[in-house]
């Protein structure tokens, strides 16, 4: 790639995603250059394709949430971007454990230690965790 | 308490980017291309059974750590790196080194590194950086993907070297204790390019090296058959996100090699090495052209078969292309 061929294809995402990498070019001499790049249509696209993964799946979880059919732990979890073994992991817990959580009824019976677990991976007041998707509703 | 201002330099990778920006701060002076080159960076991989959030692995690029490592046995250069089970313990390691006014290379996860954009902030474990001081409470960072030297909370650096999920960090630091008078490139620059043609040619397994591209193609030309459409455009874009988006410096880390052995060609005067550079640039350049391509059909939302034999055919050009060249470069003669 020649030193004029680095793209500048500027990202444009509702994730903010600006940043200037680096890339390697070859100047007008053939010498090795490092050459900033404000994107690439093609890297854009792919990056913009799997956010997009992501908030499709979640708008998915968030509506069950707010119909009562899982609870906000599930929604958390997917808004950290982690699945059932990475939260398990976190949370101290085995992934069976986590997945019952996932039922409104047995979410509503956790203790307040078990909800302050969950609500300190997420980063979040355990107020907001229990809330979740109440005020929508 | 700072014995010598540590300069911030960007670079395309993190690792080979970290090892550079640490020897470069003790006066060894080792460009990012020149660590990667050394440290045998260079790599492909494709394991369908091993899957990351439910996409199928692939890799451009060496196991994390091994850049560092190896660049610091080849070069003889002093290192002094640590793990710990004890989060405090880890912190407070950490602070004292700092307070000798040395660097110190930090592995991390990159999800709780709050300087960088949203978009680029998922669970990856194995991402480096530089802690280079500290200003009040807050770590001064020096990360050679971004343009500019940051700083972070102590609990969001607390949380990123203690992450959980595969790899773990386990708050891993390293630091360089000691460097050689007269390091001896040439042997270093030899090891290293030796060691890259063995992974690469020699895996008697169809995963791993130049093998895996063959592999990838082979799958990806099932993919329209055996795959949703989502699901299919899904694998596809994330085998150009690793190789493009996630700092390889274009084209998979195959331009970052290539500027290694030119740098190598000039400095132990050898033609073959530039003749190699040359051809890895083209390859480079085929790379690219995949992954443009690829993304040309994911944005028509194609999955006729014809586009993705098309694409696999690309791939196949870059594993043979690859292929021919290394074992051009396992054959060299070295005094």
């Amino acid at each position: 790639m020649d030193v004029n061929e680095v793209p500048q294809d500027e990202r444009e995402m509702s994730h903010e995603a600006k940043a200037k990498k680096l890339m390697y070019a070859v100047d007008k001499d053939g010498k090795y250059t490092g050459v900033n790049s404000v994107g690439w249509e093609a890297e854009n696209l792919v990056l913009k394709q799997a956010w997009d993964e992501i908030d499709e799946s979640l708008a998915v979880t968030e509506e069950k949430v707010r119909k009562g059919t899982l609870s906000p732990i599930a929604y958390f979890m997917q808004k950290n971007l982690m699945d059932v073994a990475l939260l398990a992991r976190y949370a101290g817990k085995w992934q069976w454990q986590v997945k019952r959580h996932f039922k409104p009824a047995v979410f509503k019976k956790l203790s307040p230690a078990e909800l302050n677990k969950y609500a300190a991976v997420f980063n979040i007041t355990t107020d907001q965790l229990m809330n979740y998707g109440k005020d929508k509703q | 308490m700072e014995q010598k201002e540590f300069i911030h330099r960007q670079h395309a990778h993190c690792e080979s980017g970290v090892t550079s920006n640490l020897l470069k701060h003790e006066g060894l002076n080792i460009s990012e291309p020149m660590a990667f080159g050394i440290g045998a960076g260079l790599f492909f991989g494709h394991v369908p059974f091993l899957k990351v959030g439910g996409i199928p692995a692939t890799t451009y690029r060496i196991w994390p750590g091994a850049i560092f490592k190896r660049v610091a046995k080849r070069l003889d250069v002093q290192i002094h790196s640590e793990r710990f089970n004890d989060q405090a313990k880890a912190m407070k390691a950490l602070d004292d080194v700092l307070a000798t006014g040395k660097p110190v290379g930090v592995l991390s996860s990159v999800f709780y590194l709050t300087y960088l954009p949203e978009a680029y902030r998922f669970h990856f474990n194995a991402h480096n950086l530089v802690v280079y001081g500290k200003n009040g409470n807050d770590y001064l960072v020096s990360d050679p993907v971004m343009e500019t030297p940051t700083r972070i909370a102590p609990a969001d650096l607390e949380k990123a070297r203690f992450a959980k999920g595969l790899p773990e960090p386990k708050g891993f630091m390293y630091y360089v204790t000691g460097i050689p008078s007269e390091p001896a490139m040439r042997t270093a620059i030899q090891k290293g390019i030796k060691q890259m043609c063995f992974f690469m040619l020699s895996p008697p397994f169809p995963w791993f090296g130049n093998n895996g591209i063959f592999l990838l193609a082979k799958k990806l030309q099932s993919y329209p058959a055996k795959l949703e459409p989502r699901k299919a455009g899904l694998y596809l874009g994330n085998i150009v996100r690793m190789q493009e988006e996630i700092g390889t410096g274009g084209g998979g880390f195959r331009y970052l090699y290539a500027a290694f052995l030119q740098e190598a060609g000039l400095l132990l005067k050898r033609d073959d090495l530039l003749g190699f550079s040359e051809e890895l640039t083209r390859i480079g350049d085929n790379w690219r052209n995949f992954a443009y391509s690829a993304a040309r059909i994911l944005k028509v939302r194609s999955t006729d078969l014809v586009s993705y034999d098309e694409l696999s055919e690309l791939l196949r050009k870059c594993g043979n292309d690859e292929k021919a060249l290394f074992t051009k470069m396992r054959k060299m003669k070295w005094e």
